[in-house]
């Protein structure tokens, strides 16, 4: 593939990102577009976790509360810098996924999973429970965000940070996908067996893989803090966890442009489905048993089959 | 001295002794085959000496330092590279990627530089394809190089699992079952193959059941039955020896 080929993906995203603004009517849109944006971050660090590397993770939406709270309690309680607090954020969450990892990740299957959702609610529950520092049930509120001096407020302004940290993240993610790391993840994903007897320390890439996907869930939560300027524990629930795992089933496990189309996708989709009036959670479990039925393997890859295209191509 | 040294190996699984006492030495560039009825332990004596399996018992030693009891990724560091009897293929990859991941430990795999992708990761990258296939082509398998695993015959696939392991670059390669499912013909491709493997100055240890292939490749033969070493010899020695003849034929005593 030669250099300029490669960078074509990346080139349309950002000429997406740029146009957006130019057919977005009002805010509301705008609030739409930066939430589609901060899913799609968390997804694409949790679809290499669960679609690369194969590991599943029920509560990433507590690393998504840990770097929440974090940028709400470390301003506000301790007076730190809120760049410092979403580092501090980051750093902690990694650390956990760190520690609990190794354990963790003996753990197959169904074992797996229960277990990454305890973590999930566990963290929960600490952020409901510490109510002197988290507010608990109510939520607390979270400091400004300034850069320098530059106060980032107002949906426009979030509009441009969230288009740079996607790109970015795109860009990452699919330069990890290309190098002998990826290639490990996904190995040790098709045989573990033979990915280690190749060399590869299968526990020390399952940990990597944890952690980074934490730390980008943990970032994106502190993110999501600033934006709001509102915390609440609904943030590290296990709904949320479903739902960023939602995301990345229906846009396509081990897809990387699945992770992009099914952030946005199940980001508007409740937006779209408002006027069922109550019903729309039924509407969409049965947007969600239809995607599973027809396209078990999620939409990009499932549609990159149709049009046969070549696999490689098409990560 | 010889490159693999297994001295007095043994594992139990609970009550079953899969493995007893079995001492055996492969000298540097011969092809060493294990044969043995079914459930000899032939497959178990293999997952131990590639770090698998622990042993209960016993010393394996590579090149003279003890190997035994290090984890399988650590023996890839060593120059130890493995196939399996029932196929162990990344079938969420490419045929070419199967490859390139056997050369895992030659490359650089740090997490931040991957994703930031320092030019020398991708260069190195690009390097390692044009060598993965020319490893394609050594085991005869141009053709399939850019189709996914799953989509691969049989046969194709075992031939992949040994390009995947001398990508490795290895010193001493164990074959389990190389000719396992195939017909005559392609039995005769993995022969040849063997072959050409071996005169490359690799090891080669071969678990084998087609007898007509093992005859023709091997330099020595050890013979396990019911988890013990039964004998060791050239391949004349071996055919004529009467416990090994009792072993595959059972006696009339």
């Amino acid at each position: 593939m030669n250099t300029l080929k490669r960078h074509y993906p990346l080139l349309i995203l950002a000429t997406v990102l740029l146009l957006l603004p130019l057919v977005l009517p009002n805010n509301y849109y705008y609030d739409i577009a930066i939430r589609m944006a901060i899913n799609a971050i968390i997804v694409l660090g949790l679809n290499l976790l669960i679609g690369f590397a194969g590991q599943i993770s029920l509560g990433h939406a507590g690393f998504v509360g840990i770097g929440a709270y974090a940028s709400a309690i470390l301003p506000t309680h301790f007076g730190w810098h809120p760049i410092l607090a979403m580092a501090g954020g980051a750093a902690i969450a990694s650390a956990i996924a760190a520690v609990v990892a190794r354990p963790i990740f003996r753990l197959k299957g169904h074992y797996l999973a229960m277990a990454t959702l305890g973590l999930g609610i566990i963290t929960a529950i600490v952020i409901k429970n510490e109510a002197a520092y988290t507010g608990g049930p109510d939520g607390m509120a979270v400091a400004v965000l300034s850069l320098m001096g530059f106060e980032i407020s107002g949906e426009k302004q979030w509009y441009w940070v969230l288009a740079a940290l996607l790109l970015f993240s795109f860009w990452a993610s699919r330069n990890l996908i290309d190098s002998p790391f990826g290639r490990a993840l996904r190995a040790l994903h098709g045989s573990e067996v033979a990915s280690q007897v190749m060399g590869v320390d299968v526990a020390r890439y399952k940990v990597a893989i944890f952690v980074l996907s934490a730390f980008f869930a943990s970032l994106m939560g502190s993110v999501t803090a600033h934006y709001i300027g509102f915390v609440s524990p609904n943030i590290a629930d296990f709904f949320h966890s479903i739902e960023l795992m939602t995301m990345v089933v229906v846009g396509g496990m081990a897809s990387i442009y699945g992770s992009l189309i099914g952030a946005v996708l199940l980001t508007a989709l409740p937006q779209a489905l408002s006027t069922f009036e109550g019903w729309e959670t039924v509407a969409f479990g049965t947007i969600l048993i239809l995607c599973m039925i027809f396209m078990p393997k999620g939409l990009v890859p499932t549609l990159a089959t149709r049009f046969g295209r070549d696999r490689q191509e098409d990560r | 001295m010889a490159l693999l040294e297994v001295d007095n190996l043994s594992i139990a699984f609970g009550g079953v002794k899969a493995v007893q006492n079995v001492s055996f030495s492969v000298d540097r560039g011969l092809v060493y085959s294990v044969i043995g009825p079914n459930g000899a332990g032939k497959t178990t004596l293999f997952n131990l000496i590639t770090g698998v399996y622990t042993p209960s018992e016993g010393e394996i030693r590579l090149d003279g330092q003890s190997i035994a009891g290090l984890a399988p990724h650590d023996l890839a560091l060593k120059g130890m590279a493995r196939t399996f009897q029932n196929l162990q293929i990344c079938m969420n990859m490419t045929a070419l990627e199967n490859v390139m991941v056997g050369a895992h430990l030659q490359l650089d795999r740090n997490l931040i530089k991957a994703m930031l992708r320092f030019p020398g990761i991708a260069r190195r990258d690009r390097q390692l394809r044009d060598e993965a296939r020319e490893l394609m082509r050594f085991v005869g398998l141009e053709s399939y190089w850019n189709l996914g695993a799953s989509s691969m015959p049989y046969g194709a696939l075992k031939r992949l699992e040994i390009a995947r392991a001398l990508a490795a670059k290895p010193q001493i390669l164990f074959l389990d079952e190389p000719a396992a499912g195939l017909n005559s013909h392609e039995t005769a491709e993995i022969d040849e193959l063997v072959r050409k493997v071996a005169e490359n100055q690799i090891t080669v240890v071969l678990v084998e059941h087609d007898m007509k292939m093992v005859m023709n490749i091997s330099d020595r033969i050890l013979v396990l039955d019911y988890g013990k070493k039964l004998t060791e010899g050239t391949a004349r020695e071996v055919r004529e020896n009467p416990d090994v003849i009792a072993a595959y034929l059972g006696s009339n005593t």
